[in-house]
């Protein structure tokens, strides 16, 4: 009887799985609040994180949840958390998985390309700004012109995304030739043989410096302001990701995402309606690997240090853990599942561990090392893609279809004008008649 | 650099007739179902790991001592060979059959998951039992047979060369002579013309999966001696090598499976050994895993059916 008057009222609450506005706005009040007295809560960080999921299903129009979402990213996180070094490091992690999921989402989750090797154009994203900014470039350029300066860093930006886009079309070139399962073993394979030579390539010439590493690399500047703490890079990285959901919606929404979604449905059908398929996939892929290598370079400038373990297989599955968990196509599906699975990775898992290491020291149990829970990463993303595949194949968020109307094509200002077979009909009957 | 010639070969024989049969667990799964058993490496690791730990027990409690070799390495091989058909069953049972209708990638990434899981279940199990996640295996053949004076050639890969051969004999003989082999040729030609065959492809199937997984277990028993140390990640890179072999011959061909196994090894072995030298250093034999894949990519792109497959035509 409570029951069902309780499922009575959530169900008007939330009609249309929506959430009021009212109800928003004091959840983020109140964690926000909660998060300021309470400093060191995670679960007040965690519960504004969520809060923007909440402004996602919030009842109101498109204009306030931009809006809504915007200052809780750019205002209240930054206010609250600024000063707190770890919640700003979570959340710069978050968004550096974010930005590489909604990357590896045009490959996967428009194209329908599976690709395992997606790490590697991160991998060349970051090396090339890192051999540039430490003095590694000396190696083998003469002249003894490096390491370049902080302020590099924006430059590279955009050279990383090149270098990662031309790597791209270099493997997609023999890659896409073969398909479906083929191509992720394929791809599977070509990351692999990126980080081999990555780890090898400190000869005959020194350019990775190979199982070594590359540090330090230079750390990004500004007008003069050394930019090297968490917080600078969350709003660097909030900036990245922001760019990359533009380009992700409008792609989505272009002659290229159809012709990429027209593929993963059905490729005989896409290349009998007239898509040259290398070319589409060859897109997919440049434009997948051109975010993945922004975020190398990000990835690079924030750690200072890398080397070729950064970038293993567990990277790659990780990041098609997160697209395929949050729905894959869907933009604020793979959101989500990036959030979710980071803060799992990062956050959970490590509370969790240090939890137990607190009992290990206190005495009360013995644990091995091996069962650090913050080992666990291939057992819970095991799990996820089990999960997933069998009851949710279409993610967390599942992608929309359009739903083409009839009736606002009718009336739009195109439907007057014939185009294509219809024109030549038109034209046909006038010469006859 | 002649004089390292014989080890070479005996090397990359034992690595190739390892691939070849762990292949044959790919090839049999994509002849019937066209799906690529990502967790079959896996399978590999767990008969690697049930086998030596069956060494460690019977040792722990003195009976190794006792035993004869033979007999003791034919147990093992027997109790890895059940436990990891059984879990090979298991696992189609629990994460493929489920997916059976679905797009081929869905099930891909089911795989892909068991995969991941299997290895830190085994690393987790290792790590109550022993504290520690690698296995040292005791050494059931550590002598050597002297061949025609000129090698010496390590009794356990004689026992890896001769054990694969069988196996693989065996599984052809139960292939084309029994009732249950024609009817998994049946099934891999044509599912629905074989179920109105009056055969059951739901049998079949778990038929298949049992098959391939305890002969991968038994190659799991087979590498834990050859190479002595395990760890739950020598499935993964070898499950890669296999299906490449696999590949290599025309994936859903058993003889095609045994011969690109025992030709990758080789290379492999080859690469590892010869390209220092050739290349004076520049690309040395870390470089062998790259050759491998290489290997892989080439055939996809330039003979896609492999050296005995058949050209396959899609169907719209």
């Amino acid at each position: 009887m409570v029951k069902q008057v309780i499922a009575n009222a959530t169900g008007s609450l939330f009609k249309d799985r929506q959430v009021p506005l009212l109800l928003t706005l004091l959840w983020i009040a109140s964690f926000t609040l909660a998060l300021y007295i309470l400093e060191k809560s995670v679960l007040a960080f965690m519960g504004i994180l969520l809060s923007l999921l909440l402004v996602y299903y919030t009842k109101t129009s498109q204009t306030v949840k931009v809006v809504l979402g915007a200052l809780i990213l750019l205002v209240l996180i930054p206010l609250v958390a600024g000063d707190n070094r770890y919640y700003m490091e979570v959340a710069t992690q978050v968004g550096i998985y974010v930005a590489m999921a909604l990357g590896l989402n045009i490959v996967v989750g428009f194209a329908g390309l599976l690709d395992l090797g997606y790490v590697a154009f991160f991998a060349a994203g970051a090396y090339a700004y890192a051999i540039f900014a430490t003095a590694q470039a000396n190696h083998f350029i003469p002249g003894d012109l490096f390491p370049l300066g902080g302020e590099w860093f924006w430059p590279f930006l955009l050279v990383g995304l090149i270098v990662a886009a031309l790597f791209g079309i270099l493997l997609g070139l023999p890659v896409l030739r073969v398909k479906g399962d083929y191509l992720a073993i394929v791809t599977l394979g070509f990351g692999e043989i990126i980080r081999i030579i990555f780890n090898n390539l400190n000869k005959p010439i020194n350019i990775t410096n190979g199982p070594q590493g590359l540090t330090p690399v230079a750390t990004p500047v500004l007008f003069g302001v050394q930019m090297n703490t968490p917080f600078y890079y969350y709003f660097i990285v909030l900036f990245v990701i922001a760019f990359i959901v533009l380009a992700n919606i409008r792609f989505e929404r272009s002659r290229l995402g159809r012709a990429w979604i027209a593929i993963r449905e059905d490729e005989l059908a896409a290349q009998s309606m007239g898509i040259p398929l290398l070319n589409t996939k060859l897109a997919a892929f440049a434009a997948g690997a051109s975010f993945a290598g922004v975020v190398g370079v990000i990835f690079a400038a924030k750690q200072t240090f890398i080397d070729p373990t950064s970038f293993t297989l567990m990277e790659s599955i990780g990041i098609l853990v997160m697209v395929i968990l949050g729905g894959s196509g869907s933009i604020p599906g793979v959101v989500l599942g990036a959030a979710f699975v980071t803060i799992l990775q990062v956050q959970l898992l490590k509370e969790f561990s240090n939890f137990l290491h607190g009992l290990n020291s206190s005495g009360v149990i013995s644990l091995p090392n091996q069962l650090d829970p913050s080992k666990f990463q291939r057992l819970v993303f095991g799990i996820l893609l089990i999960l997933a595949a069998l009851y949710r194949p279409n993610g967390l968020i599942p992608a929309k279809r359009n739903i083409n109307d009839i009736e606002a094509i009718k009336k739009s200002r195109f439907a007057k004008e014939k185009l294509g077979i219809l024109a030549n009909l038109n034209e046909g009957k006038r010469q006859s008649g | 650099m002649l004089s390292i010639l014989p080890q070479v070969l005996i090397d990359g024989l034992t690595l190739g007739f390892m691939y070849a049969v762990v292949a044959l667990g790919y090839t049999m799964v994509y002849g019937i179902l066209e799906f690529i058993n990502f967790a079959h490496g896996e399978i590999f690791m767990v008969g690697a790991f049930v086998g030596t730990e069956v060494l460690l027990i019977a040792d722990s409690l003195g009976l190794l001592q006792e035993m004869n070799p033979f007999v003791a390495f034919l147990l093992s091989l027997l109790i890895a060979m059940i436990l990891s058909g059984a879990l090979g069953v298991g696992v189609e049972r629990v994460a493929y059959r489920p997916l059976r209708n679905a797009p081929r990638l869905v099930a891909l990434i089911s795989a892909i998951g068991v995969s991941f899981l299997l290895q830190d279940l085994v690393r987790f199990t290792e790590a109550v039992a022993r504290n520690e996640f690698y296995l040292n295996s005791p050494s059931l053949f550590p002598g050597f047979l002297e061949v025609g004076g000129f090698a010496q050639v390590p009794l356990k890969a004689v026992v890896v060369i001769v054990f694969a051969i069988v196996m693989m004999v065996v599984l052809t003989l139960f292939i084309n002579k029994t009732k249950w082999g024609i009817a998994m040729r049946a099934v891999a030609q044509d599912p629905s013309t074989a179920s109105l065959m009056t055969i059951n492809v739901d049998k079949v199937i778990v038929l298949t999966f049992l098959i391939g997984s305890s002969l991968g277990g038994a190659t799991g028993v087979l590498f834990a001696q050859n190479y002595g140390t395990i760890d739950p990640y020598i499935g993964f890179i070898l499950g890669l090598k296999a299906f490449t072999a696999a590949v290599l011959g025309g994936i859903g061909n058993i003889r095609g499976a045994m011969v690109g196994g025992v030709l990758l090894g080789l290379l492999e072995s080859l690469a590892g050994a010869y390209l220092g030298p050739l290349t004076h250093g520049a690309f040395g034999s870390e470089y062998k895993d790259v050759f491998a894949f290489s290997i892989l990519i080439l055939v996809l792109l330039l003979k896609p059916e492999g050296l005995f497959g058949e050209a396959v035509k899609e169907k719209v």
